[in-house]
């Protein structure tokens, strides 16, 4: 066969983002009209109300004395019930698997998919549609639930939060919602990965047991390997920082607990002419956790490349 | 120099190339400007596996073609390639003049398709189901709206446009399809089994619809198992088996090919045995029983008068004698019977072949051995 000598290059025409918010729209639409996140937003409702409604009981005898009353609201606990944000670190992997877990694998089996694809966009813009989407509606159901926070510690307190308090709180709630995301991709990559959604919401729910509970064990495990005790304890925590879950639990002590000072190990001699118990300030907490907050969002731009190579090399017939 | 051959062999990664491949562009004057769809050299490999071979394919402007055969046969590999939704292993397309491997949005933008077996959102109503897909073609909102009423009443929708989609039937499903197409106001309509799983009433009006578009001067590609649809709207025919276009024309001419000369009537007779007073005919070929007195006679040559000479002559009477033209069906029939006994043979002759290509392998890697047995020895030895 003869043909011309001229090759095609890698390049295509058009933009990649066409179409994207026109996706975007669609599927927060769908999702704010769904049975599911209605669900969810009774059972966040409920667990941030109860928790709340304890730490204040515990709360208020102490009102005059503590400087950080807001950020007490998030953390104390009483028995039975865990703290707010203890239920927080649930109930978010939660929530985003139950957004992302049949993102693309539900458009296959209705058959929607090719039909879409017809339309003049990429595949680009479907799949970081559906990204936005999800991650946008995890955004508002954040925000909705801080103000909640921060208006019932105001109603029930009587203390108006300092602005650090706000400063603090702002910076936690940015961190769960990349919390979020870790966990919106991971279940939007099993939605690729599988074509049954129920077997991507399982894959994606023992991914979730994985690093709530066995994760630690294992780092425990990886700790052992090293001889030296420092070098230990350093493999333990490099990998348990693997784990969303890990990095989203330092990010939140060293964000709610101003008094704290280091997430890892620290040497007597680095403590010289520290005053302990005493508060840090906002700006060095920050820097404190900002390793973590780098961590979750590499981890969400991580996981979504890896769905966007894997969806770009489907086929897409059903 | 044998302690070099002696290190392992750096690693070879197997990549698969899917895109990088350097496709071939055509020659300008290869490019006819009354198509609307031409490739050449079209391929498609999945692994070892090839969907579809180098095929040569055009399609002129207002024109009606029909992609046939039977399942996996490459047609709908064919489609997702002109749609730029599957990369080609091989060879060009152009639609309307634009290459949907590099620019699929522009062909997207002019080409409506609607899929087999097509689905909607179950929870959105039939407005909003063609809404979504009109926003992502790019159709301003005062447009769109009028656009949707005015299809939807064409395809008589209008009724149940408010209506979700999940109420609805099989038949409403594919008239929604073609009016999500329609909303796009394509140059080309693709339509990739349109028609299965209609019951015949409605296939029958799906097909009536696609008449009309087809005196609009809309070109449509429309591929099918369904042979006498396809015979009814179609002004050519491609006929694909495994991958391959092995028949091409209007349906008279395929008809001709596989027939050849071959010609068919209908006898209709009674009180006599035709297979007794007929079977002396010159230039009858076969004889079938197609019910109570009713038969099919396929002959070489025009033997009406024989036939009607030979039924009298038996004491019977006859009833009815037409020539019948061969529908697609037959012609299907007759090829794929053609073609199945051709892979039967070849089949057979591969297998004693590769017996005989193991025999040899098998003699080869014994050779090997002696070999390899021998040559530490030879290594010893100073």
């Amino acid at each position: 066969m003869k043909h011309g000598d001229t090759t095609i290059t890698l390049q295509r025409e058009g933009s990649p983002f066409k179409g994207l918010w026109v996706v975007t729209v669609k599927e927060m639409a769908d999702h704010m009209g769904s049975i599911r996140i209605r669900l969810l937003f009774a059972l966040i409702g409920l667990a941030a109300v109860s928790a709340i409604y304890s730490a204040v009981q515990q709360i208020r005898s102490v009102v005059g004395e503590d400087p950080f009353v807001l950020l007490h609201v998030f953390t104390v606990s009483q028995d039975p019930l865990p703290s707010f944000v203890a239920f927080l670190s649930f109930l978010i992997p939660l929530g985003a698997i139950a957004l992302g877990f049949d993102a693309i694998n539900s458009e296959y089996n209705r058959r929607t998919l090719s039909r879409v694809l017809a339309q003049p966009i990429y595949r680009d813009a479907f799949l970081m549609g559906k990204f936005l989407a999800g991650f946008l509606t995890l955004a508002l159901t954040l925000v909705v639930l801080w103000l909640l926070v921060i208006g019932l510690a105001l109603f029930v307190l009587g203390v108006p939060p300092s602005a650090e308090e706000i400063g603090r709180s702002f910076m936690f709630l940015i961190a769960a919602l990349f919390y979020a995301g870790v966990w919106l991709t991971i279940a939007m990559l099993f939605s690729v990965v599988f074509r049954q959604p129920a077997t991507s919401a399982l894959a994606a729910l023992g991914v979730w047991l994985l690093f709530a509970i066995f994760w630690n064990m294992l780092a425990g495990l990886i700790g052992q390997i090293p001889s030296n005790q420092m070098a230990q304890l350093m493999s333990q925590l490099w990998f348990s920082r693997i784990s969303p879950n890990t990095l989203f639990a330092e990010a939140m002590v060293a964000l709610l607990d101003p008094t704290t000072r280091s997430l890892g190990p620290i040497l007597y001699s680095q403590l010289e002419g520290a005053m302990l118990g005493t508060a840090l300030p906002f700006g060095q907490s920050v820097l404190l956790v900002w390793p973590q907050f780098t961590g979750l969002i590499a981890e969400v731009i991580l996981l979504f490349t890896g769905t966007y190579i894997i969806f770009q090399r489907q086929e897409i017939r059903a | 120099m044998k302690t070099v051959a002696a290190f392992p062999r750096p690693f070879k990664v197997r990549v698969r190339h899917t895109r990088g491949v350097s496709l071939p562009d055509p020659q300008p004057e290869e490019l006819d400007p009354a198509c609307a769809i031409q490739a050449k050299g079209l391929r498609k490999a999945y692994g070892n596996v090839v969907a579809v071979k180098e095929l040569d394919l055009s399609v002129r402007k207002g024109e009606v073609v029909g992609l046939l055969g039977p399942n996996g046969s490459g047609k709908t590999t064919t489609i997702l390639m002109l749609m730029g939704l599957t990369e080609p292993s091989d060879g060009w397309a152009r639609v309307l003049g634009y290459n949907p491997l590099r620019d699929p949005l522009s062909v997207k933008r002019r080409v409506g398709y609607m899929p087999d077996s097509v689905g909607f959102y179950d929870h959105l109503t039939a407005t909003e189901n063609l809404e979504y897909t009109a926003m992502l073609a790019g159709l301003d909102a005062a447009s769109r709206k009028a656009r949707i009423r005015e299809v939807l009443t064409h395809l008589e929708l209008s009724n149940v446009a408010d209506k979700k989609v999940g109420t609805f039937s099989r038949g409403m499903r594919q008239r929604l399809g073609l009016a999500e197409v329609l909303v796009k106001e394509p140059g080309i309509i693709i339509l990739d089994e349109p028609t299965s799983g209609l019951d015949p009433e409605a296939a029958r009006e799906f097909l009536a619809i696609i008449r009309a578009l087809k005196e609009r001067g809309i070109t449509i590609l429309l591929s099918s198992h369904l042979l006498h649809q396809v015979q009814e709207v179609c002004d050519r025919v491609l006929l694909f088996y495994r991958g391959e276009k092995v028949l091409e024309g209007t349906v008279g001419d395929i008809t001709r090919r596989v027939m050849g000369s071959t010609r068919m009537f209908m006898l209709e007779v009674a009180g006599t045995d035709p297979n007794r007073v007929l079977a002396s005919i010159p230039g009858i070929l076969r004889l079938s029983k197609q019910g109570e007195g009713k038969w099919t006679v396929e002959a070489d040559r025009d033997i009406r008068a024989d036939i009607a000479d030979g039924v009298t002559r038996g004491g019977g009477r006859l009833l009815a004698l037409s020539d019948s033209e061969p529908t697609l069906d037959d012609v299907y029939a007759r090829y794929f019977e053609h073609m199945r006994t051709k892979d039967a043979e070849r089949a057979a002759m591969n297998s004693t072949e590769e017996q005989k290509f193991v025999r040899a392998g098998e003699r080869s890697s014994a050779e090997e051995q002696e070999t390899k047995g021998a040559a530490p020895q030879k290594e010893d030895s100073p």
